[in-house]
């Protein structure tokens, strides 16, 4: 399954394969990515799994449904015009490679 | 706490497994043993009674990945429990045989569904719901079902009868309360959640008196009804869960409706603590004691618990919250109901989306909201920094509630 990048506030950054049909929520909280918090498990509840999807990638995820949308207005770090919902992003063959931001804080 | 001291979680469950990670963030993951008696790595209990019950693909879904422990230097005990606590000497000890010193140790045992003397747990067609295995079970059963009947219309209950109708299942649930949700959620609220689900097609009834259990071999056949029999081909307990507090009980801790702890989650011993589904907590200002059964619960106590056992004294005072999904029902709750407040509506922008604001005195106590994810969040917000605006303003759908804070 694809290989993932978060890069982390520092500026350093955590790449490992991830597990077969997760959410990209799923596989950074599995992995331990420091800053996925995911307090609702992935039920878009609570924005605790914020992310900065990559400029270059951005483009090639679907667009966020409306109730994800909705909680990326209440993200703890301001939002960015990638910023995506982990929980709500599936990850598929077609994103590997995949890099995101983790932002500096979830509450 | 000295490096080598061991701390000692028992319960793998929300609480547990957020605990160890607090503890292996704050790089401690080597002195920490989890005893959790199921044999999955701790998971997300959430999604068993929606997506998981639902979907045959879906898999349980580990809270962290195997390798993540062993890093951390967390040593699992899976598949066992903790029998006894010998408080004088430290240790406890478990079910395999083998003992465990600790210095500090954490209960974290969680809440077990209640049950009904008159129908036994070994039933082929009785289900009730908390672990991995309950809903897994359950599964199976729903899937092979035409026909659910759920005992009890809370939470759980419910959620597990809209995943049933979604499935294309008859399902009734019997409610011997007037109303839904009477403890936790407004009049209001539960109106519309009871129209809601009715219009989806679940026969929902109120106020009625269960009994007559007849059960034939190893299954139970019908109940009555307000005297009326009532075939089950397949029921689902849902009526509340009760603390596991028979570990602390036997070790002479004090429990009353849950262990008893302080703000720093102490237990009346103070090398113990407890957290999560089973703690009995004083609340933060009014003192009177709470015990919830909530992720937010167990994941903001086991911050506090961090606080606690690394001698920093953070006292827990956390805006409880709480969501359900029930079908097309989202219910997001921030703040706990008060008994004597004040409500008022604010529209959504659909009729099947709004809050309601409870007031006591001037202050807003609670706001409870139905397929609003925003006004939740801003809800939360302003509740967690004390902010009141006035019933006027919050309520003028022209008004953000956002921009309130």
């Amino acid at each position: 399954m694809p290989d993932i990048t978060f890069i982390l506030p520092d500026g350093s950054a955590l790449c490992f394969e991830a597990p077969d049909s997760v959410s990209l929520m799923q596989a950074a909280t599995g992995y331990g990515v420091p800053g996925i918090i995911a307090e609702c498990g992935g039920s878009a509840q609570c924005a605790t799994c914020h992310v900065i999807v990559d400029p270059d990638w951005a483009s090639r995820l679907p667009a966020p449904r409306p109730d994800e949308e909705a909680l990326l207005a209440c993200t703890a770090a301001p939002r960015s015009p990638t910023s995506r919902l982990s929980c709500q992003i599936r990850l598929e063959a077609p994103l590997q490679g995949l890099v995101v931001h983790v932002p500096d804080r979830q509450y | 706490m000295t490096p080598n001291e061991p701390i000692v979680i028992i319960g793998g469950g929300h609480a547990g497994a957020q605990l160890c990670n607090a503890l292996a963030g704050a790089g401690l993951g080597a002195r920490v043993h989890l005893v959790c008696d199921e044999a999955e790595l701790p998971y997300q209990r959430p999604p068993l009674s929606k997506a998981f019950l639902k979907d045959p693909q879906q898999a349980v879904q580990a809270h962290r990945a195997e390798p993540w422990y062993a890093e951390a230097g967390i040593t699992l005990h899976r598949g066992d429990a903790v029998v006894a606590i010998d408080r004088a000497a430290h240790t406890v000890q478990l079910r395999s045989g083998a003992q465990l010193p600790y210095a500090q140790l954490v209960l974290a045992t969680g809440a077990v569904a209640r049950t009904l003397p008159a129908l036994p747990a070994t039933l082929a067609n009785v289900a009730a719901l908390r672990s991995a295995a309950d809903a897994l079970r359950l599964r199976g059963l729903l899937g092979a079902a035409q026909q659910l009947t759920v005992l009890g219309g809370g939470f759980i209950g419910l959620e597990i009868a809209a995943t049933a109708r979604a499935l294309g299942k008859q399902v009734t649930v019997l409610e011997s309360a007037p109303r839904l949700l009477s403890r936790s959620v407004s009049p209001e609220l539960a109106e519309h959640v009871l129209a809601t689900h009715r219009a989806s097609g679940i026969d929902l009834r109120l106020g009625v008196k269960v009994g007559d259990f007849a059960i034939v071999g190893d299954r139970l056949a019908s109940l009555s009804v307000d005297g009326q029999a009532h075939a089950v081909e397949l029921l689902v307990m849902g009526i509340g869960a009760a603390p596991q507090v028979q570990l602390a009980q036997d070790a002479g801790l004090a429990c009353d409706n849950g262990i008893v702890v302080d703000e720093l989650l102490r237990t009346s011993d103070a090398a113990i603590l407890a957290l999560g589904d089973c703690a009995s907590f004083p609340e933060h200002g009014s003192g009177r004691r709470l015990r919830l059964e909530s992720v937010q619960n167990a994941n903001d106590q086991a911050r506090t618990a961090l606080a606690t056992l690394t001698g920093q004294h953070e006292p827990y005072r956390a805006l409880p919250w709480f969501w359900s999904e029930q079908g097309s029902l989202r219910l997001q709750m921030a703040g706990l109901m008060p008994a004597d407040g004040v409500r008022h509506r604010r529209p959504g922008a659909t009729p099947a989306s709004f809050s309601i604001l409870h007031y006591v005195g001037d202050r807003l106590a609670c706001v409870e909201s139905v397929n609003a994810p925003l006004d939740h969040m801003a809800a939360r917000k302003l509740l967690e920094t004390g902010k009141s605006p006035a019933p006027t303003v919050a309520c003028d759908p022209a008004v953000a509630l956002k921009s309130l804070i």
